[in-house]
């Protein structure tokens, strides 16, 4: 079972919650999806890591065959291709679509690997740790989140998917195949209009969902109203806690160190569980 | 000799646009002709790679020389094979762009900015 944690912008607290959740849960599995600034393996610190690197295919071309009609140029809709006395492939910008190398007339366009980042797999205590690198410049993060949903391991173990932060197509592609997705909110305006861009892309992929309200304090919340309003499930309160703020700057696991948050956690994930549960049963 | 600027409105009160890839318009201007071009950047609505592709239409349109605010790494690598020459534009009209630069008062464009890959149409 696969469960998606997202927000919509970063340091709403989805990391702490994703990782928190996977060390309260037996034999979980963790994949880091946020892989332009991975940060759950530097809670987790996993052991026995395996690298793997991620290529795409890029055009490399054949400057002998190449007759300038610069159709590829015409066709690249990520611009990555322009035409100046020869063929220029700006390689950052190229998303690896393949047209070009398939439209080229006079097949002087081939394919060449080139490597856009990495996937690690290691583990910490009974969770497996997957995490997926970025080089930085590099214009798609897409190939690599492929790689590390595919790699995901038993299905049957509960996996919790830490989501790259807004609403873009590379977090789409993060949540596809999740059972369930938990979306983790600030209690202010600003977290709410954030809530509502990524409920509505979870809408718009008719996956369960459930909130979990992070840094609650005293009197109103909006996120609860927002979520009371849409009838969205609050499946927990995390209350703004200066311990557990210390323990998560200096990159340590709540659940690991405190019974309080071991507590809190499991107890989240209780309900979570049900949850996915419950939604299995309506829309098997 | 053609030049070329980025701006913003179809007029020679304009001012410059402060961004080469997505300027709605580039002007052209044709000093043995004397003739002056608006040109459409169909760049500007593009996902991603919006200055290789104004790049590639000022080359095309067998420019000499462009004033612009900017230039990014990827637009800066098509302009320089090309040949032509970049100047950093002033922050007025374009006609007084125009004045400064056959005074020979424009310096040289040569902070370039790194592209904006990672923000752009992922
Ligand atoms: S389509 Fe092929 S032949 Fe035409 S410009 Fe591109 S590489 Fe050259
Ligand atoms: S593979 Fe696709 S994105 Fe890359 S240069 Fe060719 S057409 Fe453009």
């Amino acid at each position: 079972m696969r469960i998606a944690v997202l927000s919509g912008k970063g340091g709403t607290g989805k990391t702490l919650v994703a990782v928190n959740l996977a060390a309260v849960a037996e034999e979980a599995g963790y994949i880091d999806c946020d892989v332009e600034e991975p940060n759950g393996y530097l809670f987790f610190k996993p052991e026995h890591v395996r690298t793997e690197k991620v290529c795409i295919k890029i055009p490399l071309v054949d400057e002998k065959l190449c007759n300038g009609c610069r159709k590829c140029v015409d066709f690249c809709k990520f611009n990555a291709l322009a035409y100046i006395k020869k063929l220029m492939v700006f390689d950052e910008v190229c998303h690896s679509c393949g047209g070009c190398m398939l439209l080229c007339p006079t097949k002087a366009l081939k394919e060449k690997d080139k490597i856009i980042g990495e996937v690690q797999r290691g583990i910490s205590d009974k969770v497996a740790v997957i995490t997926g690198i970025l080089n930085t410049g590099e214009a798609s993060g897409v190939p690599i989140i492929k790689k590390l949903l595919k790699s995901g391991d038993e299905d049957a173990k509960l996996t919790f998917i830490d989501c790259p932060p807004g609403s873009a197509c590379i977090v789409m592609e993060s949540i596809k195949d999740a059972d369930y997705c938990i979306l983790v909110a600030e209690p202010t305006l600003f977290g709410v209009h954030n809530l509502n861009m990524v409920y509505e892309l979870v809408k718009l992929f008719k996956k369960p969902l459930g909130v979990v309200l992070n840094k609650c304090l005293e009197g109103e919340n909006p996120a609860e109203e927002f979520c009371r309003e849409k009838g969205i499930k609050i499946l927990g309160r995390i209350s703004f806690d200066k311990g557990l703020g210390m323990v998560n700057a200096n990159a340590l696991i709540a659940a690991r160190e405190d019974i309080k948050y071991r507590e809190l956690f499991s107890f989240l994930l209780a309900t979570v569980t049900e949850e996915v549960r419950d939604e299995t049963v309506i829309n098997p | 000799m053609k030049i070329a600027i980025p701006t913003d409105d179809q007029s020679m009160e304009s001012n410059v646009c402060q961004s080469f890839g997505r300027t709605p318009y580039f002007m052209i201007f044709d000093t043995k002709s004397k003739e002056t071009i608006f040109l459409d950047n169909s760049a500007a609505a593009s996902q991603g790679g919006a200055g290789i592709k104004a790049a590639q239409t000022i080359v095309d349109s067998r420019v000499s020389v462009l004033i612009t605010p900017r230039c990014g790494e990827n637009a800066a690598e098509v302009i320089k094979a090309a040949n032509i020459k970049m100047y950093k534009s002033i922050n007025d009209s374009i006609l007084n762009n125009f004045i400064a630069f056959s005074e020979g008062k424009l310096s040289p464009l040569e902070e370039i900015h790194p592209g904006f890959h990672g923000s752009e149409g992922k």
